[in-house]
């Protein structure tokens, strides 16, 4: 089998055509002004105007490179794509199986909150997106090739526009299975809202990456490293976090018991979960 | 329960804190008998590593029994002794199945950060801050353990638990270091650092084989310890070339093993050291090497450095133009303790080993804020303290 092969970043246009102008004009003023009327901070907006001018003229943001988003149009690419390869210990049939039931996907993904496959092909998932709000879409599968390669994409007409592809190799000397992974997609809001959804910490490229090590955790060892709910001496954080593990376990015993009740139209009368 | 919680630099407080409880199937609680502070809990307490929280539980040297397990954990039942190891292994990645433990792949909840600062992240360790996991640690009445099926080994009545705790870190990590300086027949061995990793270091190298270890410190009774219980030779190097003096001892050649076993936070008024201090002070560099940097001058030729001493950021200076033109080997880590324990604990059964020798303070939690301050200045002769949770 031969090597995946090595993507080369090149550097992109990433910057919108009216934002590059924009951003020349407000460099240039702020070059001129600072050598105008020097004052104390005038080094930083030399570098600051100087930035501007730029990423104006190349049309490549390295702040934008580094969230990992695109405003470029047309041109570029939009939103926003994630690339990430892993090694894991297991043969790459149960690699495979284990990706191919999408159903498997809530286990390791925390961004979403269930995946129901339809038949063959098509699936409908449900995702949490930023300021708590949901999204909902369904997906096709519209490529695959046993045990080597998985393709999918949201269907059109979809709330967040998004494809998949996964592929599966051998890892040399018997170190299992490397997954190479290529999500792309236009978070809810388009690349503005990518962009604040990052400065508040819900980086979609960090969530990829930390959804694949969930992925191996899963696969590897059956369950998920965490120390959520770990005692400390922040007390009140132990509390919340400990209060949150109860409302999920509450939550999974009802749907347990509310898919064993048919039609599954009342949840059953009495609620409570096993206790802490 | 009571738990021994960092609040700052040279700040940890004995707090009330709730009950761990069973995070995942494969998870144990553990209620804790004996608990040790460990020469690299100073670093926490000294305020060197990052990424500490204040209220977050320190110690990773613990053992005791066990009070509750998960479902998937058939190998320990309520009522077992056991001792765990401070790594914490999933047993089934690449890294645990080459016994590589300390490089689990699966067990660090924050391996982003880790891999932030290092390129890739090992196991998660217990009580040593969030690079590693954020884990609570044993310094408390009770512990949660994860993978508790892979990692704690279940230790026999009839030996105290100051004759077992101990592998749970301390002796494994100067047993990996003699056994990583490769030591042949006729080998002299030097150590650097006489705290209970060195103490056992010194032990481990004569167990494999060493002609003479030579054990270099600053603090009497360390020296005296390593002399009395290690029959190694001793250098103090207050006012002695120690590059010098391993000379001369050697013939001219230099020991042909070096073990560093101090790490991050050398000791002393050498050159360096100060000017390390005055980089430290402004935020420039994290890791003091004197003797990183001596051990590499000492080596002979063609030798080998080994270092069990913690390092955790950028060394600045280290004369790697020497090393490379004696063709060294560096051997270097945190310990894979789960390789070394039951064959440790068989040598202790023997009576080969009694790792106990390095106890001198026995202590209640409630005390732990005197004992680490102790610990950190060489207090009463202190050398190891061993805390009570429940005396």
């Amino acid at each position: 089998m031969t090597h995946m092969p090595q993507t080369v970043t090149r550097q992109t246009v990433n910057v919108g055509q009216n934002e590059r102008l924009v951003s020349i004009l407000a460099g240039t003023a702020l070059i001129i002004r600072t050598l105008a009327r020097p004052s104390r901070a005038a080094l930083l907006t030399l570098a600051g105007g100087g930035y501007l001018l730029y990423r104006g003229l190349t049309g490549h943001c390295l702040i934008y490179e580094q969230m990992e988003i695109s405003r470029a149009g047309k041109q570029g690419q939009a939103g926003i794509q994630v690339e990430r390869t892993m090694t894991v210990n297991k043969p790459r049939p149960e690699v495979y199986q284990f990706w191919r039931n999408f159903e498997n996907f809530p286990s390791f993904m925390q961004h979403l909150k269930s995946v129901q496959v339809l038949d063959e092909r098509r699936s409908r998932w449900e995702a949490k997106a930023p300021f708590d709000r949901t999204v909902e879409w369904e997906a096709e599968i519209y490529e695959e090739v046993e045990n080597e390669r998985i393709a999918w994409r949201s269907l059109p007409g979809s709330q967040v526009e998004n494809r998949g592809i996964v592929e599966f190799r051998d890892a040399p000397g018997g170190r299992g299975t490397e997954v190479h992974v290529s999500l792309k997609y236009n978070p809810p809001g388009g690349s503005a809202s990518a962009a604040i959804a990052y400065l508040f910490g819900e980086a979609p490229a960090q969530q990829v990456r930390d959804d694949l090590r969930r992925f191996k955790q899963v696969i590897e060892t059956g369950v998920v490293a965490t120390v959520t709910g770990q005692t400390s001496g922040r007390v009140e954080q132990v509390e919340r976090e400990r209060e949150e593990i109860r409302e999920r376990r509450r939550i999974d015993v009802v749907q347990e018991a509310s898919e064993e009740s048919f039609p599954a139209s009342d949840a059953p009368a009495w609620v409570s979960g096993p206790t802490l | 329960m009571r738990a021994v919680c960092w609040r700052g630099k040279y700040d940890v407080q004995v707090e009330n804190v709730p009950d761990p409880m069973l995070l995942t199937s494969r998870d144990a609680i553990i209620k804790v008998t004996s608990t040790a502070i460990c020469g690299s809990d100073l670093h926490l307490y000294d305020g060197f590593i990052p990424a500490m929280m204040p209220g977050d539980i320190l110690g990773h040297e613990f053992m005791g029994e066990v009070v509750m397990v998960g479902d998937e954990v058939q190998n320990l039942r309520p009522g077992d002794r056991v001792v765990v190891p401070f790594a914490i292994a999933c047993g089934n990645c690449y890294f645990c199945q080459k016994g590589l433990w300390s490089l689990c792949d699966n067990s660090n909840p924050n391996a982003a950060v880790a891999e932030g600062l290092y390129g890739y992240s090992g196991a998660g360790l217990f009580g040593y801050s969030h690079i590693y996991g954020g884990y609570a640690g044993g310094q408390a009445e009770y512990v949660r353990v994860p993978f508790a099926d892979t990692g704690p080994i279940k230790v026999p009545e009839g030996l105290r638990d100051e004759q077992v705790l101990f592998l749970s870190d301390i002796l494994p990590t100067g047993y990996m270091a003699a056994e990583n300086g490769n030591i042949q027949p006729g080998d002299i061995v030097a150590v650097w650092g006489c705290g209970p990793v060195g103490q056992f270091a010194i032990q481990s190298a004569y167990l494999l084989g060493a002609e003479r270890v030579i054990a270099i410190d600053h603090v009497p009774e360390r020296l005296r310890m390593a002399q009395e219980y290690g029959r190694a030779e001793v250098i103090d190097f207050r006012g002695v070339d120690v590059v010098e003096a391993l000379r001369e001892m050697t013939g001219g050649r230099g020991p042909d093993v070096c073990i560093d076993a101090v790490g991050l936070e050398a000791e002393g008024h050498h050159l360096d050291t100060l000017y390390e201090r005055a980089r430290h002070a402004l935020l420039l560099t994290t890791d003091l090497a004197h003797v990183l940097r001596e051990a590499i001058q000492a080596c002979r030729k063609g030798g080998t450095v080994s270092i069990p001493g913690v390092y955790g950021g950028l060394v600045d200076k280290l004369p790697f133009g020497a090393a490379f033109g004696k063709g060294l080997t560096f051997r270097m880590g945190q310990t894979h303790v789960h390789r070394y324990m039951r064959p440790l604990l068989e040598r202790i059964e023997r009576g080969e080993l009694d790792p106990s020798f390095v106890v001198t303070h026995v202590m209640s939690l409630d005390d732990a804020p005197y004992a680490y301050e102790m610990f950190k200045n060489y207090q009463d002769e202190c050398i190891k303290v061993v805390l009570k949770p429940s005396s």
